[in-house]
């Protein structure tokens, strides 16, 4: 299956890119994909602890993909 | 009512109070959040703000919405800034309007405390020397 990673702040520095095609296998949960993203980018376990949002929400912890989820990598928010 | 806005030029605080005003309110209160020229004594040259703009706003208008069910308030305004801003510029504006001052104190207070701690919004700081995107390592 393919989602959309979008990554924002320090993660868009770390990732090199905002937005990234990512073919997973099927059932893939966000836990595995933070995983995925530590091994590929030592970087992101430097970081304070960061969330996931999908499709636009905050996810919980263990949630399922599907195929063309929004999957937004959310650092520590610093607005206002 | 509530009125949510992300926008990368200028905010207009003036426009946002006239947003909250009615007549049936007895008060307004406005935050207005503005970019400090230092932080722990290091001088700041600007800030540069980025939303993960959709989500932001669905996260501001939660804050709104639950602000309004726990306290009798008339409007909550909330706009917010993203782009390069200088020292001064205003990077965030709530505007609450409730028919007795203590309502509008407590929802504004509130609305800038929740978005600080929920809303995708992220802010680098520009120094002489380099660039820190805030809170983000521990």
């Amino acid at each position: 299956m393919k989602i959309t990673l979008l990554a924002f702040g320090i993660v868009k520095e770390i990732l090199q890119n905002r937005t990234m095609e990512l073919e997973l296998p099927e059932h893939t949960t966000t836990a595995e994909l933070k995983a995925t993203l530590h091994s590929q980018y030592p970087a992101m376990q430097q970081l304070a602890v960061y969330r996931i949002a999908v499709n636009g929400e905050y996810s919980a912890e263990n949630t399922i993909l599907q195929d063309g989820d929004e999957v937004a990598i959310i650092p520590p928010v610093s607005g206002g | 009512m509530i009125d949510i806005q992300i926008s990368s030029t200028p905010l207009n605080i003036a426009a946002c109070i006239d947003a909250a005003a009615t007549p049936d309110c007895g008060g307004i209160d406005v935050f207005i959040g503005t970019v400090r020229n230092a932080t722990a004594g290091k001088k700041v040259l600007r800030l540069e703000y980025e939303a993960y703009e959709s989500m932001a706003l669905k996260e501001m208008y939660k804050i709104a919405d639950e602000a309004a069910r726990k306290w009798p308030v008339q409007n909550i305004v909330i706009h917010h800034r993203t782009g390069i801003l200088q020292i001064e510029d205003a990077a965030v504006i709530i505007a609450v309007s409730a028919p007795h001052r203590g309502a509008a104190f407590e929802a504004c207070r509130f609305a800038i405390d929740t978005l600080k701690k929920a809303v995708p919004i992220w802010k680098k700081e520009i120094f002489e020397d380099g660039e820190v995107w805030v809170a983000a390592h521990p």
